[in-house]
């Protein structure tokens, strides 16, 4: 048997890790939207240590800081995950060191965020 | 390999001189592994900020103490880095500028952006 590939993996063209180009292309589109919302946040950032707590309250129920701010959140997560994911799979060598380590990883990432987001709705909402 | 037995292995960090291009890379991997600690913390800053008043001051105190900043300013340049660079990776996406000459070039050009950047920035953390 000259082919190992059945016609069906061909046509799917995913390759050897069942999702091919997938997270190289999510890397990129959340890196091109964390540019505008990573400017946004540091300028919005810089007023704040002067701030009082009802200033702060008050800039994030603003509707427009509050979906940056839980956009920002949810795509940092999501680019800073399958980051750090690149560095798990590069440098541990053991591979079931390595397969725990990346499903922590997700996990902790997927809970951060969540409580980010939360908490930023909290404070919207007036806690 | 270094983790199954005991051959000896040629060095080649203490030895080789890294060009520009490979330390601006890996500088790029390390701010992304410490904006993500970064990120976690900047959840629990909002965590904070969601339970209320009191408990808000007593983050506010450490942001502004000189710990505070120095997290702050790590946590800047770290920020304004990885952008920086990251730019420049979303050009070499689109095939632009990937020469020897240009790389060099445009890392030399982000050393700059960076350094101006940073400064600003710890001047605004730190008075």
């Amino acid at each position: 048997m000259s082919e190992y590939r059945t016609p069906l993996s061909k046509v799917k063209g995913l390759g050897a890790s069942g999702d091919a180009t997938h997270h190289f292309w999510l890397q990129r589109i959340t890196a091109l939207a964390l540019v505008p919302l990573t400017l946004w946040f540091v300028f919005s950032l810089a007023a704040l240590p002067e701030a009082s707590y009802a200033e702060v309250v008050a800039w994030v129920q603003s509707p427009f800081n509050l979906v940056m701010l839980v956009s920002t959140i949810i795509v940092s997560f999501h680019h800073g995950q399958m980051g750090l994911q690149v560095i798990m799979e590069d440098y541990i060598a053991n591979y079931n060191i390595r397969l725990v380590s990346i499903l922590l990883l997700k996990i902790v990432s997927f809970f951060m965020a969540t409580l980010g987001v939360i908490s930023v709705l909290k404070i919207a909402m007036g806690a | 390999m270094a983790w199954n037995d005991d051959r000896p292995m040629s060095p080649h960090l203490q030895v080789y001189k890294l060009p520009l291009t490979a330390k601006l890379s890996i500088f790029h991997r390390g701010t992304g592994a410490v904006l993500f600690l970064g990120l976690i913390m900047m959840v629990w800053v909002f965590a904070v900020a969601a339970s209320g008043e009191q408990s808000w001051q007593g983050m506010h105190d450490f942001l502004n103490s000189i710990i505070g900043k120095i997290f702050l300013m790590g946590f800047s340049f770290s920020l304004f880095y990885h952008l920086a660079n990251g730019i420049r990776h979303l050009i070499w996406d689109t095939g632009r500028g990937m020469s020897l000459k240009e790389a060099n070039t445009s890392g030399k050009i982000l050393i700059g952006a960076v350094a101006i950047a940073t400064l600003i920035s710890w001047i605004m953390i730190i008075f």
